[in-house]
Protein backbone atom coordinates (compact mmCIF):
# COMPACT_ATOMS: atom_id res chain seq x y z
CA UNK A 1 0.00 0.00 0.00
CA UNK A 2 1.52 3.43 -1.35
CA UNK A 3 1.58 6.01 1.12
CA UNK A 4 1.93 9.19 -1.06
CA UNK A 5 -1.43 7.78 -3.05
CA UNK A 6 -2.64 7.87 0.69
CA UNK A 7 -2.18 10.99 0.83
CA UNK A 8 -2.98 12.37 -2.05
CA UNK A 9 -6.25 10.20 -1.90
CA UNK A 10 -7.32 11.83 1.20
CA UNK A 11 -6.19 15.47 0.75
CA UNK A 12 -8.23 15.09 -2.59
CA UNK A 13 -11.42 13.34 -0.86
CA UNK A 14 -11.57 15.67 2.43
CA UNK A 15 -11.20 18.65 0.09
CA UNK A 16 -14.05 17.69 -2.14
CA UNK A 17 -16.38 16.46 0.99
CA UNK A 18 -15.94 19.94 2.59
CA UNK A 19 -16.86 21.75 -0.54
CA UNK A 20 -19.73 19.83 -0.88
CA UNK A 21 -20.96 20.74 2.87
CA UNK A 22 -19.93 24.33 2.20
CA UNK A 23 -20.67 25.56 -0.85
CA UNK A 24 -23.36 27.96 -1.64
CA UNK A 25 -25.08 27.64 -5.14
CA UNK A 26 -26.29 23.68 -4.65
CA UNK A 27 -25.50 22.35 -8.30
CA UNK A 28 -21.24 23.34 -7.43
CA UNK A 29 -22.18 21.40 -4.04
CA UNK A 30 -23.43 18.10 -6.43
CA UNK A 31 -20.28 18.27 -8.71
CA UNK A 32 -17.90 18.12 -5.68
CA UNK A 33 -20.45 15.51 -3.84
CA UNK A 34 -19.46 13.65 -7.13
CA UNK A 35 -15.40 14.02 -6.61
CA UNK A 36 -15.70 12.86 -3.29
CA UNK A 37 -17.25 9.68 -4.08
CA UNK A 38 -14.23 9.35 -6.86
CA UNK A 39 -12.09 9.79 -3.83
CA UNK A 40 -14.15 7.13 -1.56
CA UNK A 41 -13.44 4.91 -5.10
CA UNK A 42 -10.08 5.18 -5.09
CA UNK A 43 -9.73 4.35 -1.36
CA UNK A 44 -11.28 1.23 -2.14
CA UNK A 45 -9.36 0.38 -4.98
CA UNK A 46 -6.31 1.12 -2.61
CA UNK A 47 -7.50 -1.25 0.03
CA UNK A 48 -7.96 -3.74 -2.89
CA UNK A 49 -12.20 -4.30 -3.18
CA UNK A 50 -11.95 -3.31 -6.78
CA UNK A 51 -15.27 -4.66 -7.60
CA UNK A 52 -16.62 -2.72 -4.51
CA UNK A 53 -14.86 0.64 -6.02
CA UNK A 54 -16.86 -0.18 -9.24
CA UNK A 55 -19.80 -0.52 -7.97
CA UNK A 56 -19.46 2.74 -5.79
CA UNK A 57 -18.81 4.43 -8.90
CA UNK A 58 -21.61 2.92 -11.43
CA UNK A 59 -24.43 3.85 -8.43
CA UNK A 60 -23.04 7.05 -6.80
CA UNK A 61 -21.94 8.53 -9.62
CA UNK A 62 -23.92 7.09 -12.10
CA UNK A 63 -27.08 7.05 -10.69
CA UNK A 64 -26.83 8.92 -7.11
CA UNK A 65 -25.41 12.43 -8.21
CA UNK A 66 -27.56 12.95 -11.44
CA UNK A 67 -30.25 12.27 -9.59
CA UNK A 68 -29.28 14.85 -7.27
CA UNK A 69 -28.41 17.11 -10.42
CA UNK A 70 -32.10 16.16 -11.42
CA UNK A 71 -33.67 17.64 -8.51
CA UNK A 72 -32.12 20.62 -7.69
CA UNK A 73 -33.56 22.20 -11.58
CA UNK A 74 -36.25 20.62 -10.53
CA UNK A 75 -36.89 22.39 -7.27
CA UNK A 76 -34.71 25.07 -8.96
CA UNK A 77 -37.22 28.26 -7.89
CA UNK A 78 -35.78 28.01 -4.41
CA UNK A 79 -31.71 28.11 -5.21
CA UNK A 80 -30.84 31.70 -4.43
CA UNK A 81 -32.74 31.79 -0.69
CA UNK A 82 -30.63 29.09 0.83
CA UNK A 83 -29.02 31.58 3.46
CA UNK A 84 -29.27 30.44 6.89
CA UNK A 85 -26.34 28.58 8.26
CA UNK A 86 -26.51 26.90 11.48
CA UNK A 87 -23.27 27.51 13.56
CA UNK A 88 -23.68 25.12 15.73
CA UNK A 89 -23.85 22.11 12.84
CA UNK A 90 -19.93 23.33 13.33
CA UNK A 91 -19.54 23.08 17.08
CA UNK A 92 -21.28 19.69 16.87
CA UNK A 93 -19.56 18.49 14.10
CA UNK A 94 -15.90 19.54 15.23
CA UNK A 95 -16.85 17.90 18.81
CA UNK A 96 -17.57 14.49 17.28
CA UNK A 97 -14.65 14.49 14.90
CA UNK A 98 -12.62 15.11 18.16
CA UNK A 99 -13.98 12.57 20.41
CA UNK A 100 -13.49 10.18 17.35
CA UNK A 101 -10.07 10.64 16.65
CA UNK A 102 -9.37 10.58 20.57
CA UNK A 103 -10.79 7.06 20.58
CA UNK A 104 -9.07 5.59 17.56
CA UNK A 105 -5.84 6.95 18.43
CA UNK A 106 -6.15 5.93 21.97
CA UNK A 107 -7.18 2.31 21.31
CA UNK A 108 -3.70 0.90 20.95
CA UNK A 109 -4.67 -2.15 18.43
CA UNK A 110 -5.69 -0.48 15.92
CA UNK A 111 -2.29 0.65 14.57
CA UNK A 112 -1.37 -2.23 12.84
CA UNK A 113 -0.22 -2.37 8.77
CA UNK A 114 -2.20 -4.22 6.26
CA UNK A 115 -0.97 -8.10 6.39
CA UNK A 116 -0.89 -9.64 3.10
CA UNK A 117 -3.97 -11.53 1.80
CA UNK A 118 -4.88 -13.13 -1.71
CA UNK A 119 -6.52 -10.93 -4.59
CA UNK A 120 -10.48 -10.55 -3.82
CA UNK A 121 -11.36 -11.71 -7.64
CA UNK A 122 -15.01 -10.82 -8.54
CA UNK A 123 -15.69 -14.46 -8.72
CA UNK A 124 -14.92 -15.37 -5.08
CA UNK A 125 -17.13 -12.34 -4.41
CA UNK A 126 -20.15 -14.04 -6.97
CA UNK A 127 -19.51 -17.48 -5.39
CA UNK A 128 -20.39 -15.68 -1.78
CA UNK A 129 -23.20 -13.90 -2.77
CA UNK A 130 -24.67 -16.86 -4.86
CA UNK A 131 -23.73 -19.39 -1.60
CA UNK A 132 -24.00 -18.06 1.68
CA UNK A 133 -25.52 -14.30 1.26
CA UNK A 134 -28.05 -15.48 -1.28
CA UNK A 135 -30.59 -15.13 1.39
CA UNK A 136 -29.61 -11.48 1.90
CA UNK A 137 -29.14 -11.00 -1.55
CA UNK A 138 -32.69 -11.82 -2.32
CA UNK A 139 -34.34 -9.27 0.41
CA UNK A 140 -32.05 -6.56 -1.21
CA UNK A 141 -33.59 -7.11 -4.26
CA UNK A 142 -36.96 -6.70 -2.79
CA UNK A 143 -36.20 -3.61 -0.98
CA UNK A 144 -34.49 -1.93 -4.25
CA UNK A 145 -37.54 -2.87 -5.99
CA UNK A 146 -40.24 -1.35 -3.44
CA UNK A 147 -38.16 1.59 -2.94
CA UNK A 148 -37.95 2.92 -6.57
CA UNK A 149 -41.72 1.82 -6.77
CA UNK A 150 -42.30 4.04 -3.74
CA UNK A 151 -40.21 6.68 -5.16
CA UNK A 152 -42.22 6.65 -8.33
CA UNK A 153 -45.86 6.82 -6.75
CA UNK A 154 -45.22 9.29 -4.74
CA UNK A 155 -43.52 11.72 -7.06
CA UNK A 156 -46.67 10.92 -9.92
CA UNK A 157 -48.74 13.54 -10.51
CA UNK A 158 -52.35 13.09 -9.28
CA UNK A 159 -55.19 13.03 -11.49
CA UNK A 160 -57.86 15.22 -11.18
CA UNK B 1 5.34 4.69 5.16
CA UNK B 2 2.45 2.41 4.72
CA UNK B 3 -0.68 3.69 6.20
CA UNK B 4 -2.26 2.16 8.93
CA UNK B 5 -5.60 1.04 9.69
CA UNK B 6 -5.54 4.19 12.20
CA UNK B 7 -5.03 6.45 9.54
CA UNK B 8 -7.64 4.76 7.76
CA UNK B 9 -9.98 5.58 10.33
CA UNK B 10 -9.35 9.42 10.88
CA UNK B 11 -10.03 9.68 7.30
CA UNK B 12 -13.00 7.81 7.67
CA UNK B 13 -14.10 9.85 10.55
CA UNK B 14 -13.37 13.17 9.32
CA UNK B 15 -15.39 12.29 6.20
CA UNK B 16 -18.01 11.57 8.90
CA UNK B 17 -17.72 14.53 10.39
CA UNK B 18 -18.07 16.40 7.28
CA UNK B 19 -21.35 14.85 6.78
CA UNK B 20 -22.53 15.89 9.95
CA UNK B 21 -22.00 19.34 9.61
CA UNK B 22 -23.96 19.08 5.88
CA UNK B 23 -26.64 17.61 7.88
CA UNK B 24 -27.06 19.90 10.79
CA UNK B 25 -25.90 23.65 9.38
CA UNK B 26 -27.25 23.64 5.82
CA UNK B 27 -30.95 24.33 5.56
CA UNK B 28 -31.44 23.04 2.12
CA UNK B 29 -33.60 19.33 1.56
CA UNK B 30 -30.59 18.46 -0.67
CA UNK B 31 -28.08 19.37 1.33
CA UNK B 32 -29.11 17.41 4.45
CA UNK B 33 -29.82 14.15 1.72
CA UNK B 34 -25.84 15.13 0.64
CA UNK B 35 -24.30 15.17 4.27
CA UNK B 36 -26.58 11.38 4.91
CA UNK B 37 -24.91 10.01 2.08
CA UNK B 38 -21.37 11.10 3.03
CA UNK B 39 -21.93 9.48 6.56
CA UNK B 40 -22.98 6.02 4.89
CA UNK B 41 -20.07 6.63 2.61
CA UNK B 42 -17.46 6.95 5.44
CA UNK B 43 -19.00 3.96 7.46
CA UNK B 44 -18.71 1.73 4.23
CA UNK B 45 -15.09 2.96 4.12
CA UNK B 46 -14.71 1.77 8.01
CA UNK B 47 -16.31 -1.50 6.75
CA UNK B 48 -13.69 -2.20 3.64
CA UNK B 49 -10.69 -0.89 5.97
CA UNK B 50 -11.21 -3.41 8.82
CA UNK B 51 -11.71 -6.20 6.32
CA UNK B 52 -8.75 -5.49 4.64
CA UNK B 53 -6.78 -5.43 8.27
CA UNK B 54 -8.27 -7.91 9.59
CA UNK B 55 -4.87 -10.12 10.58
CA UNK B 56 -6.72 -13.48 10.04
CA UNK B 57 -9.20 -13.44 6.48
CA UNK B 58 -12.61 -14.58 6.16
CA UNK B 59 -13.58 -17.00 3.84
CA UNK B 60 -16.86 -15.32 2.38
CA UNK B 61 -15.11 -12.16 2.80
CA UNK B 62 -17.67 -10.54 5.19
CA UNK B 63 -16.48 -6.60 5.12
CA UNK B 64 -16.85 -6.35 1.75
CA UNK B 65 -20.63 -8.21 1.52
CA UNK B 66 -21.44 -5.79 4.00
CA UNK B 67 -20.17 -2.62 2.26
CA UNK B 68 -22.06 -3.96 -1.09
CA UNK B 69 -25.45 -4.09 0.60
CA UNK B 70 -25.01 -0.99 2.49
CA UNK B 71 -24.07 0.95 -0.60
CA UNK B 72 -27.59 -0.93 -1.83
CA UNK B 73 -29.13 0.68 0.80
CA UNK B 74 -28.07 4.21 0.66
CA UNK B 75 -29.15 3.99 -3.36
CA UNK B 76 -32.78 3.12 -2.24
CA UNK B 77 -32.70 5.86 1.02
CA UNK B 78 -31.60 8.47 -1.86
CA UNK B 79 -34.09 7.81 -4.73
CA UNK B 80 -36.64 7.92 -2.08
CA UNK B 81 -35.53 11.01 -0.17
CA UNK B 82 -35.00 12.89 -3.21
CA UNK B 83 -39.17 11.63 -4.49
CA UNK B 84 -39.75 13.27 -0.64
CA UNK B 85 -37.62 16.36 -1.79
CA UNK B 86 -39.92 16.95 -5.11
CA UNK B 87 -42.79 16.50 -3.39
CA UNK B 88 -42.45 18.53 -0.35
CA UNK B 89 -41.40 21.35 -3.16
CA UNK B 90 -44.81 20.66 -5.18
CA UNK B 91 -46.62 21.36 -2.42
CA UNK B 92 -45.28 23.87 -0.46
CA UNK B 93 -43.14 25.75 -3.17
CA UNK B 94 -39.82 25.52 -1.10
CA UNK B 95 -37.34 23.26 0.13
CA UNK B 96 -35.91 25.17 3.32
CA UNK B 97 -36.59 22.54 6.25
CA UNK B 98 -37.10 25.33 8.27
CA UNK B 99 -40.27 26.62 6.57
CA UNK B 100 -41.62 22.47 6.27
CA UNK B 101 -42.98 22.93 9.94
CA UNK B 102 -46.92 22.30 9.11
CA UNK B 103 -46.60 19.38 12.18
CA UNK B 104 -45.15 21.87 14.58
CA UNK B 105 -47.43 22.29 17.62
Amino acid sequence: MNGAAFIVISILTLAAALAAATLRKLMHAALSFAVAFVGIAAFFFLLGAEFVGLALVFIYIGAVAVLIVFTILLTRRDIEKDRGFNWSGVIIAVAVFCGLTWAILKTASLSIVAPHIRALTVKRIGEALMTSYVWPLQCIGLLLTAALIGALVLVMEEKR
Amino acid sequence: MTPTLQIFLIVSAALFSIGLLAALSRRHAIFILIGIEMMLAAANLNFIAFWRFAPKPHQPPVGVMLALFSIAISAAEAAVGLAMVIVAYRHYRTTNVDQLDQLKG
